[in-house]
């Protein structure tokens, strides 16, 4: 063996050494994180069971883990007051996406329209901010009075709920689109509409994928607080059961049940998120502060 | 009617000019509702297959001059005329180069330099064929699946030269397309420039405020006075022989001579809006 190649190889040797020391530091940090969300977990759950103790008063006012659990159980079997529990999930998803398929592409599209013409922007201006600073969530009762208790007025006030903030996301987003991008483009021999299509509507989808998280977190309350408000079935209407027959633990289970929903949904979201934005640069690791 | 050597007999200056700006004045309305004048009563003739180089200092309505002949403006005054019809809308058939990169950052390099032709309803087959023999042509064989981002400042500059030149322009407008490049990747990117204008022979404006870049690239170099309402002070003619490399022709006799003498007209410009921009300073001290 040469001087030389006994040099590369203990160069070698160092890399790899290097590099495993940097890998296991990794894991072991990723372990200790893991650790600790754990044993917050097991803290406040533990803290809440020990806390109401055996006094069956605290557990018909607060509920308690185990009987979260036990409620969850007896659902997933036996099916709840109001029918199979898979029934409820199902009414309650139905209206969430429906509505918020609707509301998203209403957003946008209404989003983009008054973001690209400016007429459109100046006369509709006024009647959108009347309608944002309303509550809107109180649309749900005229909803419910004039749709009845079926699913078509849930669903009218999740649209309701998630067309605004996809609408005023994508009009910003249109707003916000660089205007050598567009002069670029228009040079090129892009007409109006191959503008929209090819430069303001990628540009824009930064804004509205944004915006998703938050509209789908909307649709899911507009859904629960029409079926408040008046329905037959679903989760609202199961929780508005339990609340009816002081069964606190009825609550905290669909509560259980809904930020499951909740974060299957998010999985899918940034999945989407990740497909339509995949042409951006990857975030840089800078130094941490 | 004339034949093709005829042509060439013919002096560049006594044919139809590709650019002819008469007199043109541009004022903008700023937010608050006064007015700004970009440019004040300019004139300028560019030559078909011309490469015309404008310097000036900082804000004396460079670029203005290049979106006026573009189409992107309308002037305020005066007329603007490309190959003898006056400008209305988009003018067909010229490129812009812009300062800042202006390549779509979602689209592939091959999806950005086929722009142009999908745009102009050429069939997806030709425009594809087209742009990758392009993305060849600027030296970037090999990245047509790259998004803009996984390439280098230069790498970008090429993308947005093939964007521009798949639409074989007449005219190409360029506003200071390498300012925001290092030093060499400079130097070699106008190098490929001459070489690529060379083919075409579009005639091109180019502004900056490289003075040893403008005479080292074009036949012609406008200079400009300090702006607000900044017009045509001097045209110098480069009688530099080409093929020229672009690294090397400042070491050229002739060149420095050129530069010397440019510099004389430009200096004072440059000073006017050196003293402008520090006005306030210079009253408080």
């Amino acid at each position: 063996m040469s001087a030389s190649s006994v040099e590369t190889t203990l160069t070698q040797g160092l890399e790899a050494t290097i590099a495993a020391t940097a890998h296991s530091r990794t894991r072991k940090r990723r372990l200790r994180v893991l650790a600790s969300q754990l044993g917050l977990l097991v803290l406040l759950l533990g803290g809440w069971q020990l806390g109401v103790g055996s006094d069956q008063l605290k557990v018909v006012l607060y509920g308690e883990p185990s009987g979260i659990l036990a409620q969850l159980i007896t659902w997933f079997r036996d099916g709840t007051a109001i029918g199979p529990l898979w029934q409820q999930i199902a009414v309650t998803l139905e209206e969430a996406l429906i509505g918020f398929v609707i509301g998203t592409a209403l957003g946008i599209v209404s989003g983009i329209a008054l973001g690209r013409i400016r007429f459109l922007a100046e006369v509709f201006s006024p009647y959108i901010k009347v309608l944002n600073s309303i509550p809107r969530i109180v649309l749900g009762s005229v909803f419910v009075l004039a749709l009845g208790l079926g699913i078509e007025s849930k669903i009218l006030l999740v649209v309701v709920l998630v067309f605004f903030g996809v609408f005023f996301n994508a009009f910003q987003g249109v707003r916000e689109v660089d205007r050598n991008f567009i002069a670029n483009a228009t040079i090129l021999g892009a007409s109006k509409w191959q503008v929209t299509r090819h430069v303001v509507l990628p540009s824009a989808f930064t804004w509205i994928v944004a915006s998703l998280h938050v509209s789908f977190g909307f649709a899911l309350i507009g859904a629960i607080v029409g079926e408040f408000l008046g329905g037959l079935q679903g989760l609202g209407e199961l929780i508005k059961n339990a609340q009816g027959t002081f069964n606190a633990n009825g609550v905290w289970a669909a509560m259980v049940i809904m930020g499951i929903i909740a974060l299957i949904a998010e999985y899918f979201i940034t999945r989407l998120e990740n497909r339509l934005l995949r042409w951006r640069p990857p975030q840089l690791s800078g130094p941490e502060l | 009617m004339s034949t093709a050597p005829h042509l060439f007999s013919t002096p560049l200056a006594t044919l139809r000019p590709a650019i002819d700006l008469k007199n043109v004045t541009k004022r903008f309305t700023t937010p608050d509702g006064s007015t700004y004048t970009a440019i004040r009563d300019m004139t300028l003739q560019v030559a078909p297959g011309e490469f015309c180089a404008i310097v000036g200092p900082t804000g004396c309505g460079k670029s203005t001059s290049l979106t006026l002949i573009s189409g992107l403006e309308r002037p305020s005054a005066g007329s603007v005329s490309v190959h003898g019809e006056p400008v209305k809308g988009i003018t067909p058939g010229v490129g812009f180069m812009f300062q800042t990169d202006a390549v779509l950052p979602w689209k592939s390099v091959l999806d950005n330099v086929a722009m142009g032709p999908k745009f102009r309803g050429i069939d997806k087959a030709n425009a594809i064929a087209s742009a990758k023999d392009w993305i060849r042509r600027v030296g970037l064989a090999g990245f047509e699946d790259r998004f803009p981002h996984q390439l280098s400042g230069g790498m970008r500059k090429r993308v947005a030269l093939a964007q521009s030149l798949i639409n074989e322009p007449e005219i190409l407008l360029m506003d200071e397309p390498f300012s925001a490049l290092d030093v060499q990747t400079r130097a070699i990117m106008s190098n490929e420039l001459l070489g690529l204008w060379d083919v075409t022979k579009p005639a091109v404006v180019f502004v900056t405020h490289d003075l040893e870049e403008a005479i080292a690239l074009a036949d012609k170099v406008v200079v400009m006075t300090a702006g607000p309402g900044g017009t045509v002070k001097e045209t110098f003619a480069i009688d530099l022989p080409r093929p020229r490399v672009v690294q090397e022709i400042r070491f050229d006799k002739r060149f420095v001579d050129l530069y010397q003498q440019i510099w004389e007209s430009l200096r004072s410009e440059v000073d006017t809006a050196y003293s402008q921009s520090t006005q306030t300073t210079g009253k408080a001290s």
